[in-house]
């Protein structure tokens, strides 16, 4: 395996607040790497770092074998695709994508080709002479993800670059931004907090948590075989149930549900809401409210049936508790 | 229910109006035949003739060029670099300074002009252009920073950072990126200083010297003495000025800053 | 390492703003003070005595009566600018986004334009035979000319031409902002017209008025030369006592101390403001 960036116990605060207390991480090349988390979890400010926009308190970054924790963001051949996107509003799209190439000193021709190249890439060809202001938000993300790749970065950053978009166009570019990276080869940074994005397009994934990880692993591992229960529900929305001493994490789709039988522990129907072709049935048990959930939306329980609760004992992950 | 909504508007415009009548008497008057301002005698362009005649004249417009001109060019480089500055490091003592420096603003320009005249005399700074310059670009300043400030207020950070992180030195990215973006707040801000210097007249009064004399001074001197259709004349010609100027700070702003921006010039410019 | 270089050529930048304004801002003002405690020269100049007399000097009846003076002169105009300008600018506050934006153009151009040809307009208007008193005469309302250039009506008008576009700023900037569904609210509730206006827009509108008349209140003090071109001598200002002690009196430290007292009463005025309207900055004024 070829290392190309690696993260060394990295801690950093702001103030009083510690933001991240130790971060560890091995980029391979080319690999697409997603941290994972809420708002607030210290993502961003990893990513940061990495492109050298904040210096950490301690801890170190290698690119390459190359130590570059005091490096100036501008010496690392790291690239950013931010949030806002970023895109100079003086400048159109031709000056934004080659913006890089202009200060490499290339040549005005070999520029334009490049450009012209890029924008067949992220299929906006033609595009050159627009304004940002003049762009919709999709055909802004992939003027900014142009515009970071053009000179081969080692590395591309990328902070929640779909989270402006609607529903359905981060749907096509999920699935445009993986074949994107495929076809480049350049090691993905990705921010988000979306699960599903997550597991859709990573090769690995990183949950994190009050400025640690508590999992890496593939989408497979975090999803089916969560080490904490923090994972289990942030991840794959499972139960998380306290049983005899252990701690389990059962997903909704494995909960079952009997009317009128003892199971493993008895529970009262709550409610019911149907939401992206799922029936979700909320049941108050000892263990707090579980939720389980049915293709469909008909159901023969309705709230305030009794049930019992129980489920297939390889279905059941046991997890460390919060 | 009709009155309701007619009435204020008559108010507004009637109001509107009134403010308008000076302004427009005296240009009209400015073309009139006769020496004195009380009756029409027909129209005629005499008086700016004798006023391009009036050398005197014409070296206080030099002088109040000048005077503008330097004060709004200084005033843009420290206040652009004050703006900048302020929005990236974080100094003790800085909202203090900071504060003091937009003071100049809302003192009184009596207090200012005479503060101005007792500290060049204890320093023993000759009255004349420098002293002008200086005592100008002090209360310029404000209006340059806090144009400039309001507009990083508005800007995306992450553009400055795009640009270091896509490989430009902070130098070129300050002269690529946030220049460019804060362009027209600083020339609004300097049309705004020019503005206010070319019509200043209680601070200049005290800091002027002997062969510096500015053109409001020379107006104002001269409508104390007497009127003359002459006055008439010039101050027409300073209105066309500072209309134009005005114009352009505001053409520029909503360049800058899209459409809401007039508006918050104008509650800065209302000082 | 590089915290500290990042920290350092930023801050090269504020560097020529804090010496301008630590020399030619604080430098000014301090003098100021402390001249006011000098002793005045025989002649010419200040010597390096420490004395209170000058602001004794102020208490003198001559002087303190120009403060009493200026002080009507400042509170009528003020008055009368808020009589005009608060409707002014609460209906503006009320027109199309389009008719702000050209009224706030409109009103643009005669703030900005050259207080002394605003002022001259007006000599136009005021002197004897002038338009007023042909208009006047002429629809038989009076039949000799008023004459009213150089007297007290004259000077209140100047000062409130000068300085009615802060108070139509102030008060526009803070109705501007108000959520009017407030007052459907109130008016829902069953509160009449006017009591709706009392309870529910003036109040939201108190920090524009009240920074309006500071912004009035506090240069009419000061703005002589209105009173100089309008008003003959008719009408001496604290403005004009500085600049007569500064100019021609050459009493520097007497200047300093009314302006120390000016300057005390302008900060009263913004404190006073601050506490009773609950905000930091002066609306309309950033």
């Amino acid at each position: 395996m070829d290392a190309i960036l690696e993260l060394s116990d990295i801690h950093k605060s702001f103030g009083a607040t510690k933001v991240l207390n130790g971060i560890d991480l091995v980029a391979e090349r080319g690999e697409f790497i997603t941290l994972l988390g809420s708002s607030g979890c210290g993502k961003t400010t990893t990513l940061r770092i990495i492109s050298g926009l904040e210096t950490p308190d301690s801890g170190r970054v290698i690119l390459e074998g190359v130590d570059v924790t005091d490096a100036e963001p501008n010496k690392r051949g790291v690239h950013t695709v931010f949030q806002s996107y970023a895109l100079f509003p003086h400048m159109n799209v031709e000056s934004n994508i080659g913006y890089s190439l202009r200060l490499k000193g290339m040549k005005r021709a070999e520029i334009k080709a490049k450009v012209k190249e890029m924008l067949e890439l992220v299929q906006l060809p033609g595009f050159e002479g627009r304004m940002p202001g003049e762009l919709s938000g999709g055909q802004r993300q992939r003027v900014a993800i142009a515009r970071s790749v053009v000179d081969s970065p080692r590395v591309l950053l990328l902070d929640e670059p779909l989270g402006a978009l609607d529903l359905q166009l981060r749907r096509a570019m999920q699935v445009e931004l993986k074949r994107l990276q495929k076809k480049l080869g350049i090691t993905f940074i990705y921010i988000t907090h979306d699960q599903e994005e997550a597991l859709n397009m990573s090769d690995r994934i990183a949950v994190m948590r009050n400025g640690l990880f508590e999992q890496v692993g593939t989408p497979g591992d975090v999803y089916d075989r969560p080490k904490t229960a923090y994972v289990a529900r942030f991840v794959g929305s499972a139960n998380i149930i306290v049983r005899g001493g252990k701690t389990l994490a059962v997903r909704s789709e494995y909960l079952e549900l009997e009317k009128d039988a003892a199971g493993y522990m008895p529970g009262v129907v709550k409610e019911k809401s149907f939401s992206g072709g799922m029936l979700r049935i909320a049941v108050e048990t000892e263990a707090g409210e579980l939720v389980a959930s049915r293709h469909g939306i008909d159901s023969p329980l309705a709230p305030g049936d009794a049930v019992g609760v129980s489920w297939e004992p390889q279905n059941a992950v046991e997890v460390e508790p919060e | 229910m009709k009155n309701k909504t007619v009435l204020p508007n008559v108010y507004l415009a009637v109001l509107m109006i009134l403010m308008y009548v000076p302004i427009v008497l005296v240009i009209i008057f400015s073309f009139n035949e006769n020496k004195l301002s009380v009756r029409w005698d027909g129209f005629s362009w005499r008086w700016y003739e004798a006023l391009f005649a009036d050398r005197a004249m014409f070296e206080s417009l030099v002088n109040s060029l000048i005077l503008g001109g330097s004060a709004s060019l200084a005033a843009a480089v420290i206040g652009t670099l004050g703006a900048v500055g302020s929005s990236k490091v974080k100094l003790p003592g800085k909202d203090a300074v900071e504060y003091l420096s937009t003071l100049p603003m809302m003192i009184p320009e009596i207090i200012l002009g005479m503060v101005f005249m007792v500290f060049f005399s204890l320093i023993g700074l000759p009255f004349g252009m420098m002293t002008l310059i200086i005592a100008h670009t002090a209360f310029c300043i404000p209006y340059v920073f806090m144009l400039v400030r309001a507009r990083l207020v508005g800007m995306d950070k992450s553009l400055e950072e795009a640009a270091l992180d896509l490989g430009a030195s902070k130098i070129y990215a300050f002269f690529t990126v946030v220049l460019p973006l804060i362009a027209p707040a600083i020339l609004s801000g300097m049309l705004l200083s020019f503005a206010m210097s070319f019509d200043d007249v209680i601070i200049s009064m005290f800091v002027t010297g002997v062969d510096s004399n500015t053109l409001p001074l020379r107006v104002y001197s001269q409508i104390k003495t007497g009127v003359t259709p002459e006055i008439n004349a010039l101050c027409t010609l300073i209105l066309l000025v500072t209309v134009l100027i005005l114009a352009l700070a505001a053409v520029l702003s909503r360049i800058g800053r899209g459409k809401k921006e007039p508006e918050q010039a104008a509650e800065i410019e209302a000082r | 390492m590089k915290p500290k270089r990042r920290f350092r050529s930023e801050t090269l930048m504020l560097v020529p703003l804090y010496v301008f304004t630590l020399v030619f801002v604080l430098g000014p003002l301090v003098y100021m003070v402390i001249l006011s405690f000098l002793q005045r020269a025989e002649t010419w100049g200040v010597t390096n005595e420490f004395t209170v007399q000058n602001y004794a000097g102020i208490l003198e009846p001559v002087y303190l009566n120009t403060f009493v003076e200026s002080f009507k002169l400042a509170t009528l105009s003020t008055l009368l600018i808020i009589l005009l300008g608060y409707p002014f600018g609460y209906f503006m506050a009320k027109l199309s986004q389009k008719w702000k934006g050209r009224m706030m153009m409109l009103l643009m151009i005669p703030f900005w334009t050259s207080s002394l040809i605003r002022l001259y307009g007006w000599i136009i208007i005021f002197r004897a035979n002038g338009i007023l008193d042909k208009i006047l005469m002429g629809l038989g309302i009076t039949d000799a000319p008023l004459k009213l250039l150089y007297t007290y009506p004259a000077v209140v008008v100047g000062m409130i031409y000068a300085l009615l576009p802060f108070m139509i700023f102030s008060v526009y900037s803070s109705a501007e902002k108000m959520d009017w569904s407030l007052v459907e609210a109130a008016r829902d509730l069953g509160a009449s017209r006017i009591r709706a206006f009392l309870t529910v827009t003036l109040k939201m509108t108190l920090p524009g008025l009240l920074s309006g008349v500071i912004l009035t209140f506090v240069p009419s003090m000061g703005l002589f030369f209105i009173a100089d071109i309008l008003g003959g001598n008719k009408v001496v200002l604290v403005g004009s006592l500085i600049q007569d002690q500064l100019m021609k009196a050459h009493n520097w430290p007497f200047a300093a101390a009314l302006s120390v007292i000016l300057t005390l009463l302008t900060s009263l005025l913004i404190v006073l403001y601050r506490r009773l309207a609950g905000v930091k900055d002066l609306e309309g004024l950033v």
